[in-house]
């Protein structure tokens, strides 16, 4: 009965949530300004109704694409009866429309948490969040529904098929990776939220940013990883073996997590020691913008392949004005504002007060080379001084220098203490830690390799140096404890969360120097009964056969590994023809490992029962995402600290004695 | 006072950027002229598509004014271009192509359905070497003189009156110089 309507439902509970999120933009704010209980309240019920109707408008879509309703123009362009229906499902998000109306319902469910969990914020300050959310919300909800409706029809003229979704999106890298993306672009509107109500306020105190720590960290982890997930994703499935390419859409994502790591730091200092303030609300502006960058960027096809498809220049003009609008507004207001929330501290140049300054200076510097490599091709267009592009040479070399300073600060950061820290007894701590990694990374690449390469020992002296550092801070506040067990269950969360952070980063840097240093790759033609070595490893190919899948059909090869002539394993490599758009794409074959991956990607077919096949040998190519993941790990762990809970314990206490 | 306007600097670096990113957003990507004009032509050393045993380097391009141009079978408006290219090679213009980010596979398909006018297609998946030319998409086309100097460059497709007017002229002021 209904379901032919569904779509309509959709697009009507999707102006209702704009409705809402307007109402939730300007009652609240109104009413935080001019002090009036009533108006502050209708902050929480419309961010609750916003996310309902969002949601409602979120599963139509999904039932559209799960009904095979070819008659809405998204789900006729992005979806085929043929296709599996977790595909059908995950499609909702596979194109530009869809995309934004998940941007959107995750801004508004942040927002809903935010309702939800930080119930003690003070009414006005709450007041004051929603409120910028809401306006966030209400600029990205006219968006979708001025120029992205994904709820459009093609009447009268419904098509009998869809064109399916891009093969390249169906796997399940891609079902995961844009949310996770989203959901850390989104969550930093979270602090950048907190930020302009302080500024609103003129006020920024412990308490604050107490509050606007977790968000910050969450937001933080879900982002690390929404990248490595891409890495991962265009890693096997691009067919080429590569993790990062320093592509526009890439950097989009890459920008705010450099800013968030700083606005990481920032807020520590900040909570610590009262400092930074201006500079952390700056960067909490900063965070979010790239993140709104990241989406103009991506969305409005400035700089992707401009004459390949056609970009919609309308959508572009938008999202730039919504870009203008909130920063520009933002930073008017910290211009106005910022002198109120600042206040002078003083420490010395050896502390870590010092070392986190030079922390976030770096990671400003990272980012803004980041920024200017990704944007030097339009600047130079606009100044009519040519076109040029910007790839990873000009990145690495500026990108793995400063990561070799950032990481000789992070060791000493966690073992200096605030305020001022004796010149000689930071080297005290330290020259085993320092004189250890030296020795190790020189090392390694001889055991390892059996030759020494400056470039692998420089990735370990780092990793290393971050290790034993961590290490020996550890060993150190055990030392003092009564016993180590009473040591360990002394230390916080918080301080578990910046070892596995800390880590994680060593993790990946390992990652990267290895497989960057000792990949093996070789293209081969092969027929059956060929064999090809690499790495030690024997790769014979058993035979070649078709295979029919449910939206495409496949050759797949059988190669059978083995090495020191004992069989190992066989990998069943595929190139697929995706029928609906007649488009060709590698299924590369993986035997994945802690310390190696073996990769086969099949290339084309030239005649004769012949195949063109690239095989690669990746040696630690894991750690890359493994390193990314304890990062997030600990992003998240440091959340659960018990001071960012004392505050609801206390507001439990005062509720009874109301009620007694 | 200095401060406070310490403090504007975030907001004008931003207003120059919106700047930028306004005038990125209008720009017309067709007729944009090379930085590489004048210049050599970027070494490489790269399979062909059809074989990927025979490879070429930059002396590919020595001896011959070339046109080479840079296109892929994922590509719509190479599609559109291929007439033009067609009629140009039955000029007698020496056509090299850059299959850039493709497959053998699929751009095999596309030469055989839509004619092969290239007398070498180099086969360049990484886009390595469209990236050492500058190329921002596909299709992009680079007039090579007899020494291996880029000449001319030619954003976007190829179109019938561009033939005529701008591509055999310039080939045939190269011959002659």
């Amino acid at each position: 009965m209904l379901l032919p309507f569904i779509p309509e439902v959709g697009h009507f509970a999707l102006i209702l949530a704009l409705m809402m999120a307007l109402i939730q933009a300007v009652v609240p704010l109104a009413g935080a300004a001019t002090r009036r209980p009533l108006w502050m309240a209708y902050a929480r019920p419309m961010a609750l109704g916003q996310f309902a109707f969002l949601l409602v408008a979120f599963a139509s879509l999904m039932a559209s694409f799960l009904f095979d309703d070819f008659s809405v123009a998204y789900v006729a362009n992005n979806a085929n009866s043929q296709l599996p229906w977790y595909y059908k499902a995950t499609a909702v998000w596979g194109s530009h429309e869809g995309s934004m109306l998940l941007w959107c319902l995750m801004l508004a469910g942040w927002g809903c948490a935010v309702a939800g969990l930080s119930r003690r914020l003070p009414a006005a300050l709450m007041a004051r969040v929603l409120g910028v959310m809401g306006l966030v919300g209400s600029g990205f909800l006219l968006f979708v529904l001025l120029t992205s409706n994904p709820f459009t029809r093609l009447l009268p003229n419904v098509p009998g098929e869809g064109a399916d979704l891009n093969p390249l999106l169906q796997d399940v890298g891609l079902i995961i990776h844009p949310p996770m993306l989203y959901m850390g672009y989104v969550g930093f509107s979270v602090v950048f939220a907190f930020a302009i109500a302080a500024l609103l306020e003129g006020r920024i105190d412990a308490a604050w940013t107490r509050w606007a720590r977790p968000w910050t960290n969450v937001a933080w982890a879900f982002l690390t990883v929404g990248i490595a997930l891409g890495s991962w994703w265009a890693y096997y499935e691009l067919g080429w073996g590569g993790w990062w390419f320093w592509d526009p859409v890439e950097n989009a994502s890459l920008l705010p997590w450099l800013a968030g790591t700083a606005l990481l730091h920032s807020l520590a200092v900040t909570e610590k020691r009262g400092s930074f303030k201006s500079w952390t609300v700056l960067l909490a502006i900063f965070t979010f913008s790239l993140s709104l960058l990241g989406t103009f960027l991506v969305r409005s096809g400035v700089l992707t392949s401009v004459h390949a498809f056609a970009n919609d220049p309308t959508r572009g003009a938008f999202i730039l004005i919504l870009l203008g609008l909130t920063v520009g507004g933002a930073l008017t207001l910290f211009a106005l504002r910022a002198p109120r929330v600042s206040q002078a501290v003083t420490f010395g140049w050896l502390s870590r007060d010092a070392l986190l300054l030079v922390n976030n200076i770096l990671l400003v510097v990272m980012t803004v080379t980041v920024l200017l490599g990704t944007l030097y091709p339009l600047i130079l267009d606009a100044l009519g001084l040519g076109k040029v592009s910007v790839g990873p040479p000009y990145f690495n070399a500026l990108f793995v220098p400063l990561t070799a300073l950032l990481c000789l600060f992070m060791g000493l950061g966690p073992v200096a203490r605030w305020k001022r820290m004796p010149a000689r007894e930071l080297w005290r701590r330290l020259a085993g830690a320092a004189l250890g990694a030296v020795v190790l990374a020189a090392l390694a690449p001889l055991v390892y390799h059996g030759r020494w390469n400056p470039g692998v020992s420089l990735g370990l002296l780092l990793a290393l140096w971050l290790v034993l550092s961590l290490a020996r801070d550890l060993f150190d506040k055990l030392r003092h404890a009564r016993s180590p067990g009473a040591g360990l269950r002394r230390l916080a969360p918080a301080y578990w969360g910046m070892q596995l952070g800390h880590l994680g980063l060593a993790v990946t840097i390992v990652g990267v120097t290895v497989v960057s240093n000792y990949n093996v790759e070789r293209n081969v033609r092969m027929a059956v009964g060929d064999r090809v070595q690499l790495a030690g490893y024997t790769f014979a190919l058993r035979s070649l056969d078709k295979r029919r899948g449910p939206n495409f059909v496949a050759d797949v090869a059988t190669l059978d590994v083995s090495r020191d002539g004992e069989r190992r394993f066989t990998l069943h490599p595929e190139k697929r023809l995706y029928l609906a758009r007649r488009m060709p794409m590698t299924d590369v074959a993986l035997r994945p490992g802690l310390l190696r991956d073996l990769y086969v990607a099949m290339g084309e077919d030239l005649g004769d029962g012949a195949w063109a096949l690239r095989i690669q040998y990746k040696p630690f190519v894991r750690w890359l995402w493994l390193g990314a993941a304890l990062m997030a790990a600990g992003g998240v762990l440091a959340v659960a600290d018990r001071r960012y809970r004392r505050g609801r314990g206390a507001q439990r206490c005062n509720d009874e004695v109301v009620t007694s | 006072m200095t401060r406070r306007l310490l403090l504007l600097v975030p907001l004008v670096l931003f207003a120059g950027l919106a700047v930028f990113l306004y005038r990125g957003l209008n720009h017309d990507p067709v007729g944009r002229e090379s930085a590489l004009i004048g210049r050599e032509f970027p070494a490489f050393s790269l399979a062909t598509v059809a074989d990927p045993d025979v490879r070429h380097d930059a002396s590919l391009l020595a001896g011959k004014v070339t046109l080479v141009n840079v296109w892929g079978a994922w590509c719509p408006t190479c599609r559109e271009e291929m007439p033009q290219l067609m009629a140009l090679a039955e000029q007698g213009v020496r056509l090299v192509g850059v299959d850039y980010k493709d497959t053998r596979e699929a751009a095999t398909e596309f030469l055989d359905t839509l004619g092969d006018p290239f007398a070498v297609n180099l086969f360049d998946p990484d886009g390595t070497l469209g990236f050492d030319l500058g190329v921002y998409g596909a299709p992009e086309s680079f007039l090579v003189d007899r020494d291996g100097i880029i000449r001319y460059h030619h954003t976007g497709a190829i179109r019938p009156e561009n033939v005529e007017q701008e591509i055999l002229p310039r080939v045939q002021r190269w011959r002659d110089d």
